[in-house]
């Protein structure tokens, strides 16, 4: 079965199956990204996050709006890149305004401001299934092909 | 412009991206932006921004190089504005 090229990005990100908190790309271009993650109760942190009441951590939904707004934009702006991709998440701004439940969808889009000398800087949203609104703001970080 | 005009300019955009313990006195022609300074290779990013910004010119990888220290910045855009 062949990928097709936004399957292709999610498939060579560089992170592991328990820290990967992309499922799908639903458009990509120059400019902005949108991508879907759904968090399955399974997912470890739950179990601490809270004792007894689990709840997504803030730190975790910065961490998937940095792989679909970062990551995965990045290296869909570095295609034509043959060396392997680095990338470093350097900088956020994030405001929370809802709470994710296991067993929620999220959709995550981001704009690009600029990418220059390496760096890549977004504004992020993320909404839930029932298009609630969960995060904005914006992020930047380092992709450099090595 | 003026090159006190240019090195205000500068220090101005520069404070911006300084860390926590570092004084905004410490900035000086001959500072070394990253050594000296300590601004990061993602900030050093966004210096140049500015820069471009405030002075209304493009740089390009070499000038990203070649602006190590305040005063060299100074040389950069004497030279790009005077073009």
């Amino acid at each position: 079965m062949l990928l097709n090229p936004l399957e292709k990005i999610v498939a060579n990100l560089p992170y592991g199956d328990g820290f990967k908190f992309v499922d799908q790309l639903l458009e990509i271009d120059d400019t902005s990204v949108i991508g879907i993650y759904r968090f399955q109760k399974k997912e470890y942190f739950y179990e601490h996050h809270f004792k007894d009441h689990p709840v997504t951590p803030g730190v975790i939904l910065t961490e998937c709006m940095a792989q679909i707004g970062l990551a995965c934009l990045g290296s869909y702006l570095m295609q034509d890149e043959e060396k392997p991709l680095q990338c470093a998440f350097t900088e956020n701004h994030i405001t929370f305004l809802n709470t994710v439940l296991p067993e929620t969808t999220v959709i995550v889009t981001a704009k690009k401001e600029y990418f220059r000398f390496g760096k890549l800087k977004v504004r992020v949203q993320m909404i839930d299934e029932s298009k609630n609104k969960i995060a904005e703001g914006w992020m930047s970080g380092i992709i450099i092909a090595k | 412009m003026q090159e006190n005009e240019i090195q205000e300019a500068l220090f101005k955009i520069v404070k911006v991206y300084l860390p926590q313990d570092v004084k905004e006195s410490a900035i000086q022609l001959e500072s070394h932006l990253m050594q000296d300074l300590g601004i990061n290779s993602a900030h050093l990013v966004d210096v140049v921004l500015d820069v471009e910004d405030a002075f209304d010119i493009t740089l390009d990888e070499k000038d990203m190089e070649a602006m190590k220290t305040v005063s060299n910045a100074i040389e950069i855009v004497t030279a790009k504005t005077a073009s």
